[in-house]
């Protein structure tokens, strides 16, 4: 069975300066699916995710995207052709209020009835954030920027959703809420990769996963196997 | 009229608000750009020179009357102001922040040669541009000062183009990017936002106002040579800076402020009338002293 594949990773080398950041890797997004890409800190994660999105600069390799090469093409033109991604660390405009930061993620887009849906679409899910829009981004608590990031990738309506630590340093129960609202984002048909600290609840609701150490896939599997792995449980569930 | 009446007041007051105008018009480019890419744009009193070159030119070659080549000076600073940020600071844009600084001293130097090559050194009249001048030679009474119409009409003017520029950057999209990218230029990328475009637009916009400016400045000093860009950006850099370098409410209000000191001192200490452009330097450094970060400025967050 041939599955469409949304990104395509084939033997990326990133690089800064002397720093060997990411050594090979290859990973495969299809159509639909959440894939995960787990692993400690300094692992590589973030640099994967910047390098497709062009912040960062591929030393050799290739990322494929809907059968178009996207290597090292800009940032913003990447993000034309529907890759958006939620920062790690969240990067909110301090000074735009939630409303501006939403228009900031639609900023491409012309079509003002659907700007108009998927702004119902995201306060459905945050409903939080409708009653904040015109607050400035920067004095949204912690939890409610991390909705605010996700909300204005949204806004861009991508047909591939990245993001990078989405439940680092949330409550409890607001990371659970937020692994729920990926998961309904995703049934609602938006490509998913998400790269997680946050193993068990990374592999908890994606389809596939990948385990980057030190700029190496060494282990990836469907979810469910991973969950079972020993390895798995060992070094990154806390279990075994 | 008594330097104690209250119309030798209000005729100073009506000067310093059309002089603080013109320095507040230079002053926004300064701290747009700065604001932007931490970059002190010290080329940019230049352009308001060039700008004015362009209006003699639009006016005197292509002979087209006063206002049509006010409008294609102002389009033609812009397309300048476009072009440098393309030639010489956008290749800079990842290279150390001093070697940007370097290049702006550079092409400063670079705009005033190439004026006194092609325009000459010899300094041209720019009665040439506004041939009919009886009008706004007109003297209106108000309150019992005597204030020629043409102050008015800058005031008017100067008050008009800011409100536009308050509406192009906080009401617009375009101005929505610029405040973005002041903020966090990566995550402004990731936006889908061609971060090199807004960045060209706002050169464009700031030397499009500093070119407003000259050409004001022209109708009232009406000498126009290759070093006239000097003074006026140095001063306006100054009210960027005691405004507040980043705000563009503090651009208006240090050149305000600036205009304000100048007019008053020269006016009731007419001994220190030699000393005029000194008092922009006192007050630079009196805030340098109480409040670096400037009457509106926050607190300097250095940027990484
Ligand atoms: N701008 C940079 N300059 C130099 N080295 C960097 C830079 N960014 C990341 N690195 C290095 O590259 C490696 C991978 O970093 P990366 O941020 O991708 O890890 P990560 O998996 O996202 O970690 P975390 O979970 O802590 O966010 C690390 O060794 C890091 O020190
Ligand atoms: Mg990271």
């Amino acid at each position: 069975m041939s599955e469409e594949i949304v990104l395509n990773i084939e033997n990326l080398h990133v690089y800064y300066g002397a720093i060997h950041a990411i050594k090979g890797i290859s990973v495969n997004v299809p159509k639909g699916k959440i894939i995960t890409l787990i692993g400690a800190n300094g692992a590589g994660k973030t640099t994967t995710l910047s390098t497709i999105t062009g912040l960062v600069k591929a030393k050799s390799g290739k990322i494929v995207y809907n059968g178009i090469d996207i290597t090292n093409k800009p940032a913003h033109t990447v993000n034309r052709m529907g890759i958006a991604l939620v920062p790690e660390g969240r990067r909110i405009f301090p000074e735009l209020t939630v409303y501006e930061n939403l228009m900031m993620g639609a900023f491409n887009r012309k079509d003002k009835e659907g700007i108009k849906q998927d702004l119902e679409w995201v306060f459905e899910l945050f409903p939080r954030l409708k009653e904040r829009l015109s607050q400035l981004g920067g004095t949204l608590s912690g939890g409610e920027q991390q909705m605010l990031a996700i909300s204005r990738a949204l806004m861009s309506r991508p047909k591939l959703l990245m993001m990078d630590e989405p439940s680092l340093g949330l409550a409890p129960i607001l990371v659970e809420e937020v692994f729920e609202v990926i998961k309904k984002i995703n049934e609602e048909g938006t490509t998913i990769l998400l790269v997680e600290q946050n193993a068990f609840g990374a592999l908890n609701i994606s389809h596939y996963g990948y385990v980057l150490e030190t700029g190496k896939i060494v282990l990836e599997g469907p979810s469910q196997e991973l969950l079972n792995d020993e390895t798995v449980k060992k070094a990154y569930l806390g279990i075994g | 009229m008594g330097i104690s009446s209250g119309s030798f007041f209000l005729q100073n007051l009506f000067n310093a608000i059309m002089l603080g105008g013109l320095y507040a018009l230079i002053a926004v480019g300064y701290t747009m750009v700065y604001g932007i890419l931490r970059l002190i744009n010290f080329a940019h009193g230049d352009i308001m020179m060039m700008g004015v070159y362009f209006a003699f030119y639009a006016a005197t070659i292509l002979s087209l009357s006063s206002i049509p080549a006010a409008i294609v000076a102002v389009l033609g600073a812009a397309g300048l102001g476009f072009l440098i940020d393309r030639i010489a600071y956008k290749p800079l844009r990842n290279a150390p922040r001093i070697s940007a600084l370097i290049t702006a001293i550079a092409m400063s130097f670079f705009l005033e040669s190439f004026a006194v090559v092609v325009f000459g050194a010899v300094p041209k009249s720019f009665l040439s541009v506004f041939k009919d001048r009886s009008i706004l030679n007109k003297v209106l009474t108000v309150g019992g000062a005597k204030i020629p119409l043409l102050t008015f009409l800058v005031i008017i003017l100067t008050a008009a183009i800011f409100a536009v520029l308050f509406w192009i950057v906080y009401r617009t999209k375009i101005g929505m990017a610029m405040r973005a990218i002041s903020m966090d230029i990566p995550t402004t990328s990731l936006m889908g936002i061609n971060v090199d475009m807004v960045i060209g637009f706002t050169f464009a916009l700031g030397s499009a106002l500093a070119a407003a400016s000259g050409i004001m400045w022209a109708m009232r000093y009406p000498n126009v040579f290759p070093y006239m860009g000097f003074m006026p950006g140095l001063k306006a850099f100054i009210a960027a800076v005691v405004g507040g370098i980043g705000s563009i409410p503090g651009a208006i209000v240090g050149g305000l402020v600036l205009g304000a000191v100048e007019i008053f001192a020269v006016s009731y200490f007419p001994d220190l009338s030699g000393y005029r452009d000194a008092f922009s330097f006192i007050i630079l450094i009196a805030i340098l002293l109480i409040k670096p970060s400037g009457i509106l400025g926050k607190k300097a967050i250095e940027k990484v």
